[in-house]
């Protein structure tokens, strides 16, 4: 199949889930048992999706195999210079749905090959286009378009692959919601529990409506797009926490995520907001497109915008430029009178863009633009924060997992919380070095915090939320200290690894009926199948390995992050406190990781039965919900393993040599900030032959070393219980009850937040129902009033006054007319004939010569 | 000749047509029993039909109705018989309920 029939294949996978949701959505509750009440239904979509999916990634391998001819080593390093690349714009699809994407990966390459300083950094290979143009509103186009490269491709894999597994793990987990349900939680007032129908129809809806969303998301050609189905898997994820209605805490749960999301979407739209100003377009690639005079034109998408400095290096758009420079427009327009024409003025303008750029001819005055790039990033990296759930706005997702656990998994671990990563590394030639920092360091402070949130907590899905957090902040810090494909092989490899996790937890949770890892333990024996995928998942997320040779999918992905960090580190000469406390964070994140996930290992599975009542109870699931673990297993262990170890053409036959392909504008060069003075190093860097003594292998010595001290030290305190826990927690109380209470957010959000708007909002009601009610209720008392006098006057009087009186005479004079019918019969004979004989007289009187004519 | 004894002409069917008709509702006017009543109403019809036969006559007149007349005439006879025939129907209907045919005590549609 040619490339242009990848916007095809993804498009339907992408509606079909669409149709299943619509499709549950008017039959689900009417489904019967032979549809397993519409599950069958949504599973078939997703799967049918992820078929599609591989077939397109078959057909781009077909066409882009990675790694053609570009040796990573040639592009290193530190020298930005190099000819811009004319030809950056790999392909183009027209407006119209129907044409053909031109595939221009072959022209992209020439130009790359011609670059005569060799380190040029190849434009990633895309395919961009409109399958439906919704509006042109002046400068703003509103379209329905896709943009695909390989992380588009990966993503769709990995949410299909996901989704598919999970969806036929809740035909196990959801089994229940077949027949009525009892909910456990929910008392009602005389004391039993609620009882309602089950409604499996509605998970599966909301499951399908889900996949549909992130695969739009992932799919979308531009950020209003994006924005559009980031609030679709948002309200997607509101419905699945609140899928266990009844429940207060469910509600409480859904609203919070809800709210929260909302505080960073704010920020999201402020930064589109400045780039639609500033840019005058949504896209993110370039798109061909045939203007009216049918001349075809290129139209400019954001990265090439703002990636058009030499060798892609940073420059800020000249309508960024022109938008923070409009005092000075202002006066040059002044300057040159009215008399002037718009040529002129344009030109006047035109010539002067680059100075302001640059911040006068001296480069010291104000460097126009650049700030409203910075908030342009800061925005959308805003909405990330949001969804990714990092620090301030992490609050939500360990409450989120009220909803039912394959939604944990699929929703809050695997995929939706991801799409704030996926966008920061689509988004990633926009963020200048202010924002990555920002970026890093938020990553960084969530990592950390996260990561001491789960020793202590107790509930087995909560440590996983908090796993779940903890990792989304390493993937951030990959991404903030400029390690793109470090964070997004994390996001991915995170995704196989966590909803593993997860889907081994709802199998305890199936089991035993609780949450809490205090009523667990031992049930290895129990569930081996179980204890052995999730021990598993917990080697792949500690990143366990044999240095060098081989290891867990975690261990590549982590060990990227920490070579990133520490090359920043190297950088900055060991000078910077923050790039230092960037990498040593991380380090440490990495040992806590591993601790928590085999504490959360041996609470459950090893030791003795804590709660011999429930462990007499528990049994391992049924075969529909373990052949998914085994799969995903499969997965968290093997998906970020390179063919032949990385020496042969065919290794790049890997997510990393996917993700390769796809490496934004510019991210091959070292990006400097003069402003922090710090310099970001490129990805390459850490890898190349000569700093593999200074990076390479003490990080993964260190990284090694740290998982395993994490291990050994949750096995002395929960498995040979050398140490005893509860010891540690008298010992150190306070650092105890901190970490229990989440580091108080909760409870500083409720003083900060929560109470002053309540305050507000009992004041604003007060003055509602004191003033406005008070109003109101007198202006209608005053209303009603003149409508009974009106009423009086105009409707009784005259309308009714009239028609009555009128009705009353027709009345009298047919009462008056009935008694000419007196019923004899001869009496009508002689009205007949002295009636005729009037007639006549009149006619031979009156009917004159004149009326006869 | 005297007028009277001399040529009869059209006027003079049509005094015997006067004559009948008057006498036609007379009868109606005055007879309570219902068979009086469907009589005069006999002679009324035929009172008329005098008055066609005579205006479509060749001999009487010379621009008559021709056939016109006379279909007339056939006509009503043959509504007349058909009237004759409801109208007893009727009255053999109200005798079986009142055993009477006394118009005067056949007053149910009095307004």
């Amino acid at each position: 199949m040619e490339p242009s029939a990848l916007p095809w294949l993804l498009g339907l996978a992408t509606l079909l889930p669409l149709a299943s949701f619509f499709f549950l959505l008017l039959f689900g509750p009417r489904l019967g048992k032979a549809f397993g009440h519409g599950a069958h239904i949504a599973t078939g979509a997703i799967v049918a999706a992820g078929v599609l999916s591989f077939v397109a990634l078959l057909v781009w391998l077909g066409h882009h195999f990675p790694g053609g001819g570009e040796h990573p080593a040639a592009e290193l390093g530190r020298v930005t210079s190099g000819e811009q690349d004319p030809a950056h714009a790999a392909t183009a699809g027209l407006s119209e749905p129907g044409s053909r994407a031109v595939g221009g990966a072959g022209e992209a390459g020439s130009a790359a090959s011609n670059s005569p300083a060799g380190h040029m950094h190849r434009p990633p290979v895309y395919y961009a286009g409109d399958y439906y143009t919704l509006g042109v509103f002046g400068r703003l186009r509103l379209s329905i378009g896709y943009y695909i490269d390989s992380l588009t491709i990966c993503m769709f894999c990995l949410v299909t692959l996901i989704a598919s597994c999970i969806h036929f793990y809740s035909l196990g987990y959801m089994h229940d919601e077949q027949h009525e349900v009892t909910d456990q939680e929910v008392t009602l007032r005389d004391g039993s529990h609620l009882k309602r129908r089950g409604r499996p129809a509605v998970f599966f809806q909301y499951m399908s409506l889900f996949c549909f969303s992130m695969l739009g998301l992932v799919l979308a050609g531009n950020i209003a797009m994006v924005f559009v189905f980031w609030e679709l898997v948002g309200i997607c994820s509101y419905f699945l926490i609140g899928f266990y209605i009844e429940r207060r805490s469910a509600c409480h749960a859904a609203n919070k995520a809800f709210i929260v999301n909302r505080i960073g979407d704010f920020g999201m739209m402020i930064g589109l907001m400045v780039l639609w100003c500033g840019l005058g377009t949504f896209a993110f690639g370039d798109v061909q497109r045939a203007d009216a005079g049918g001349t075809k034109r290129l139209e400019q998408g954001i990265f090439s915008l703002v990636r058009s400095g030499a060798d892609h290096s940073l420059r800020v758009p000249d309508g960024l430029v022109r938008l923070s420079a409009r005092d000075e427009v202002a006066r040059i327009v002044r300057g040159l009178g009215p008399q002037a024409s718009a040529e002129q003025v344009e030109q006047a303008i035109a010539a002067q863009v680059e100075t302001w750029r640059n911040g006068g001819p001296d480069g010291q005055g104000p460097r126009f633009g650049y700030g409203l790039l910075v908030l342009a990033g800061i925005g959308i990296f805003c909405g990330c924060v949001g969804k990714s759930a990092q620090f301030p706005l992490h609050v939500w997702l360990p409450d989120a997992m009220e909803g039912p656990t394959p939604v944990s998994a699929l929703v809050h671990s695997a995929t939706m919380v991801a799409a704030g990563v996926y966008l920061v590394g689509r988004f990633f030639p926009v963020f200048t070095p202010e924002v990555l920092l920002v970026i890093a360091l938020v990553g960084c402070i969530t990592l950390f915090m996260a990561a001491t949130i789960a020793i202590t907590a107790t509930d087995i899905k909560r440590v996983l939320a908090y796993s779940t957090v903890s990792q989304l902040g390493y993937m951030m810090l990959a991404l903030g200290v400029g390690g793109w494909v470090a964070g997004l092989l994390h996001l991915v490899t995170h995704a196989f690894f966590k909803s593993l996790l997860f889907l081994c937890s709802g199998s305890v949770i199936h089991a035993v009926h609780t949450n809490e890892m205090t009523e667990m333990g031992g049930l290895r024996k129990k569930m081996p199948i179980t204890a052995l995928t999730m021990l598993v998942g917990c080697l792949a997320i500690a990143g366990i390995s044999i240095p060098f040779v081989i290891g867990f999918s975690g261990y590549y992905s982590k060990d990227r992050i920490l070579e990133q960090a520490c090359s920043f580190m190297l950088y900055e000469g060991n000078r910077s406190f923050v790039a230092s406390l960037l990498f040593y964070a991380a380090a440490g994140g990495a040992m806590i990781t591993a601790f928590y996930m085999f504490r959360l290992w041996y609470l459950t599975f090893a030791g003795k039965p804590r709660n011999p009542h429930r462990y007499e109870h528990a049994h391992e699931s049924p075969l529909v919900m373990t052949v998914p673990l085994v799969v995903l297993a499969v997965f968290a262990t093997g998906v970020a393993w390179q063919p032949f170890g990385g020496q042969s053409r065919l290794s790049n036959l890997s997510v990393v040599g996917l993700l390769e392909q796809s490496r934004p504008l510019g991210t091959l060069a070292d990006a400097a900030s003069p402003a922090l003075g710090m310099t970001w190093p490129n990805e390459h860097f850490a890898h190349a032959p000569e700093q593999h003594e200074a990076i390479v292998k003490p990080v993964t010595w260190l990284a090694t070393l740290t998982a395993w001290a994490g291990i050994g030290l949750a096995t002395v305190i929960y498995c040979l219980g050398y140490i005893q826990a509860a010891e540690v927690r008298r010992q150190f109380e306070a650092l105890y009850q901190f970490l229990l209470h989440k580091w108080w957010f909760d409870e500083l959000y409720d003083v900060l937040f929560v109470r002053p708007t309540h305050a507000v909002a009992r004041w604003a009601a007060a003055v509602d129902r004191h003033w406005i009610d008070g109003l109101i209720d007198g202006l209608a008392r005053w209303t009603s009033g003149l409508a009974a006098i009106w009423d009086r006057m105009a409707d009784q009087w005259l309308v009714d006054g009239s028609v009555n009186r009128f009705a009353s005479g027709v009345y009298g004079v047919g009462v008056w007319l009935r008694r000419v019918q007196t019923g004899r019969l001869r009496q009508y004979v002689m009205f007949v004939a002295i009636g005729a004989l009037a007639v006549f007289v009149f006619i031979s009187f009156f009917w004159g010569s004149s009326w006869a004519g | 000749m005297t007028p009277c004894f001399g040529q009869i002409t059209v006027a003079h069917y049509l005094a015997v047509g006067a004559v009948l008709f008057v006498a036609g509702i007379a009868c109606m006017m005055t007879k309570r029993n219902a068979l009086g009543v469907l009589m005069g109403v006999e002679l009324v019809l035929n009172g008329a039909n005098v008055n066609f036969v005579a205006f479509g006559s060749d001999y009487l007149r010379p621009q008559s109705l021709g056939l016109d007349g006379h279909l007339m005439a056939l006509f009503v006879i043959v509504l007349a018989a058909a009237e004759a025939a409801v109208a007893l129907a009727i009255v053999l209907n109200f005798y079986n309920s009142r055993a009477s045919i006394d118009v005067d005590r056949a007053d149910h549609l009095k307004g």
